[in-house]
Parts: C-alpha cells; sequence; structure tokens
C-alpha cells in the first residue's frame, strides 16, 4: 500500500452544522441535527451512492442553499453564496478555456495582486502541480489527472482555509491518483482544512484524519479514522467496509 | 451559351478592372452590413448573456419570442423602419430615409434577434457548465457574464458570422428603406436584383460572384481564426 503521510501543521479552521435540512420534490435529502469538523484532518466523506456526501459538501461550501439549520465557520454563521476562505474541486474539473498558466491568473487578478506577484505565485503553484513546462498550453488539452491538478492549483491560488473535495480521482489511474493524494496530504499539512468526498476506501485509509459516513441523507458514523476502519461503531459502517451498505 | 460565357467574361472584366462602380456598391454594402452587425452585436450580445445567466419572470417568454424574431421577415422590417423614419412617420426629422442609415437601422433590426438568440444559446450552454466553479471562486452571476463571453468567443464569432451572412444578403428591407438609389444605397443584393430584370447580367454577375466571394471568405477566416487563435494567455 502506498503511504501518503499528512504531517504539519494542524488544521485550524472549525466548521459547525446545525440542524441542517435539505428537501427535494418533497423528499429530504440532507437531515444532519450536528456535526462538527475540527482536528487535523483531512476529514473523509465516505457512503453509498445517493447517500447525500456531495449535497453535504455543496451545503458547507455554500453552493447549494440548506431549507433550514445554520453552518458556521470559526464561529462566524455563514450565508448563502460559496464562503470566504474556501475552495471547492469538482469530480470533473471545470477548466477555463484559456491556457495552463491563465486559469491560475483569473483567480489571482480577482486577489487585485500586481503583475510581477502574479507571476511569481503562478510559477510557484505551477511548480507546486508539476505542471511548469504547460503553462502556456490550453488547459482543456490537459490530461485527467493533469487537469485535477490545475483545478487543485487553481483552488489553492485562492487562499483557501477550507478546500472540498468532490471525488477528485475518481475518473483517474492509479499513478495520477498518488499525485493527487501527495498534493492533497501537502495541502492539509500546510494547515488547510480538507474535507473529502471519496468511494475509494483506500483513499480514506490512506488520507483521512477523521471519517464521516453517510446513509440515506444523514451521518451515520462520524469516528477517527483508525477506529472506524478498526472497529466502525455502527451498523453501517460495518455494512459499507463489508461492501454490503446500499442506499 | 455563348451569351452567358460573354456577360460572365465581362463580369470578369469588370472586377478586375476595377471597376469603380461595382466597387463602390461592394463596399457601400460591406460597410452597411458590417455597421447592422456591429450595432447588432452590442444590444444583442449582452441582451442573450443576460437571459442566458438571468432567471426572472417572464424569461421564458422572451427566449421564445427572441427564437421566433429570428425568423423577422426582411420587408415587413423594411416596412415599419420605412414607417418610422418617413417624414409624416415619428423618426421622420431625422431625414434618414433613403440614406445607408437607414439601411443600416434596417439590418440592424434583423440582425440583433438572430445574434442574441444565439449568444443567449452558447452562453446557456457554457454557464451549464461553469456555474458551480464560477459561484465557488466567489463570481456573482452577473460576473459570471463576462467570464461566459470571453470563453464562449469562438461560437460567438459564429453568431456574429450567421448575422453577418443574413445582412450582406437581405435585399427586401433596404430596398424599401434605401431605395436603391445609384451611388447612394445602392448596394450589391439591389444591385443584382436591378440588374438582372434590366438584363445587365455581366454586373449582376460580377457582383454575385463578390458576394459568393466574400460569404466564402468570410466563413474560412472565422475557421482560421479559431484555429489559429489559440487560447488567451496569462
Amino acid at each position: 500500500m502506498r503511504d501518503v503521510t499528512v504531517e504539519g501543521q494542524l488544521a485550524s479552521t472549525r466548521i459547525d452544522v446545525t440542524a441542517l435540512r435539505l428537501s427535494r420534490s418533497g423528499r429530504q435529502v440532507l437531515d444532519v441535527p450536528h456535526l462538527v469538523l475540527e482536528g487535523p484532518g483531512p476529514t473523509a466523506i465516505l457512503g453509498p451512492n445517493g447517500a447525500g456526501k456531495s449535497l453535504l459538501l455543496r451545503c458547507l461550501h455554500g453552493l447549494i442553499a440548506q431549507d433550514t439549520g445554520t453552518i458556521a465557520q470559526d464561529g462566524r454563521r455563514l450565508r448563502s453564496g460559496a464562503a470566504a476562505g474556501q475552495a471547492m474541486v469538482f469530480q470533473r474539473p471545470v477548466l477555463l478555456r484559456r491556457s495552463v498558466a491563465a486559469n491560475l491568473a483569473f483567480v489571482l487578478r480577482r486577489q487585485r495582486l500586481g503583475h510581477a506577484t502574479r507571476q511569481k505565485r503562478i510559477a510557484e503553484l505551477l511548480e507546486e502541480g508539476g505542471l511548469s513546462t504547460k503553462a502556456r498550453q490550453p488547459a482543456r488539452s490537459l490530461s485527467g489527472g493533469e487537469a485535477q491538478r490545475l483545478a487543485i492549483l487553481r483552488a489553492l491560488a485562492t487562499g483557501p482555509r477550507v478546500l472540498f473535495l468532490d471525488e477528485p480521482t475518481s475518473a483517474l489511474d492509479p499513478a495520477a491518483t498518488a499525485k493527487i493524494e501527495t498534493m492533497i496530504a501537502r495541502i492539509a499539512s500546510e494547515g488547510v482544512r480538507v474535507v473529502l468526498v471519496t468511494h475509494d476506501i483506500g483513499q480514506a485509509r490512506r488520507l483521512a484524519h477523521d471519517i464521516i459516513l453517510m446513509q440515506g441523507g444523514r451521518v451515520a458514523e462520524h469516528s477517527p479514522a483508525g477506529a472506524f476502519f478498526a472497529r466502525p461503531l455502527t451498523q453501517a459502517g460495518r455494512l459499507y467496509l463489508s461492501g454490503e451498505l446500499l442506499i | 451559351m455563348g451569351t452567358f460565357t460573354s456577360e460572365f467574361l465581362q463580369a470578369l472584366h469588370l472586377i478586375v478592372t476595377g471597376d469603380g462602380d461595382l466597387w463602390g456598391i461592394v463596399l457601400l454594402s460591406l460597410w452597411v452590413s458590417l455597421s447592422a452587425v456591429a450595432v447588432g452585436a452590442a444590444i444583442g450580445m449582452p441582451m442573450g448573456a443576460a437571459l442566458a445567466v438571468g432567471r426572472f419572470p417572464g424569461r421564458r417568454a422572451l427566449v421564445v419570442l427572441l427564437n421566433a424574431l429570428m425568423g423577422l421577415p426582411p420587408v415587413v422590417v423594411g416596412l415599419c423602419v420605412y414607417l418610422l423614419l418617413s417624414r409624416a412617420g415619428p423618426l421622420g426629422v431625422l431625414g434618414l430615409l433613403y440614406t445607408p442609415g437607414a439601411m443600416v437601422i434596417a439590418q440592424t433590426i434583423i440582425v440583433t434577434p438572430i445574434i442574441a438568440a444565439l449568444t443567449r444559446q452558447i452562453v446557456e450552454g457554457l454557464d451549464a457548465e461553469y456555474a458551480e466553479q464560477l459561484k465557488s471562486l466567489g463570481l456573482s452571476r452577473l460576473a459570471s457574464v463576462p467570464v461566459l463571453l470571453w470563453d464562449g468567443r469562438r461560437a460567438l464569432l459564429t453568431a456574429l458570422l450567421a448575422g453577418f451572412g443574413r445582412a450582406i444578403a437581405e435585399v427586401g428591407a433596404v430596398i424599401i428603406v434605401g431605395g436603391n438609389i445609384n451611388h447612394v444605397t445602392r448596394v450589391m443584393t439591389t444591385t443584382i436584383a436591378l440588374e438582372t430584370s434590366k438584363g445587365n447580367l455581366a454586373l449582376a454577375l460580377a457582383l454575385g460572384a463578390i458576394l459568393i466571394t466574400i460569404a466564402i471568405s468570410v466563413t474560412a477566416a472565422v475557421s482560421l481564426l479559431g484555429a489559429r487563435q489559440g487560447p488567451a494567455h496569462a
């Protein structure tokens, strides 16, 4: 098994979810009475298809407004719209129809950085993602793994304290997945709170500090990763790990 | 067959020798149509983009109306513009009737719905892909519009091309509001109609050849531009 260790500064940003509910077409799809994300992270959200993992992530990030309940970041209640200090990477990276460097410049320009500072930051980010040689290449011509790395770099360019990742490696081969996991571990070790939705139990084992198991729109279990994989507290956890948990 | 060959050779002669009348007509046609497309783009692109990203009551009805206006009959547009600009009309004081300005107005009315409807379609498609990502990056719906227009630039060139194609080939409206006055409002299409009816096929053929060449050239230029443009760089 590959070794991806998350060491370094602890994520200090805390997220509190209280009485969160969301319905779609008259059906309740999320019901989270209480959830706290604290500790070093990363947090992995697991669960079968349709369990509400991505919906929860979108609510936490403010892309979807919940019907009721509150989400607070470091004690400050978040309003609708993407919260400041947060960034999200989607399952399918949405890259602008521009060059690799221009995708990063787009975000940095919004921070009103001077040209020289912006170029320096772009070079640093490209170096970090191993994309320095592809700076002038159209972003849409990148391979799947490179595109996802660029999406992560672009998210990092916003300077987030919280990074949400929605199945970032679901369409990637093992080599590309390994590179992404190394990046995630490095980001988490720099103190960014990483919350990751994944179907890959191995990935959750490698990366996560704590596990949230979702089932039917509810949090079935929230445990430290070591404890969850060694001895799940709930029947849902046991069934999920044995591959028997369906919606 | 002999007559046709002779007319064709005369047409070729007119083109190659740079006949003043012929090229005057061509330049006026281009000026009128390009002006109409420029004004139509300035109005139609923001309108189409607003319809694509905006969410307001009656939006659906506006989209249907805009799509329907793409098939606006040019002669009816010509008639309406004529009534507006005629001496007794509300805009008669401007004295624009039978001027190239009147022709630009008529063609603008014809091409604006085409550009707006195609822009709406292009931007809406792109917005479906970009909306969550742009929101995640902190952009409001309004701030998303320039991003969508820029990233859809190649497709939007096609919308402009479609508008230009419609304008340059248009005859009904410009003949009503322009009057087909020699050296003043005579454009390629109206001249072809007139000269054919007079039996002067050489000029009609020459203009027809130039019209087709322009249409093919513009299409080819847009394709080449799309291929060579590459990405916008940081």
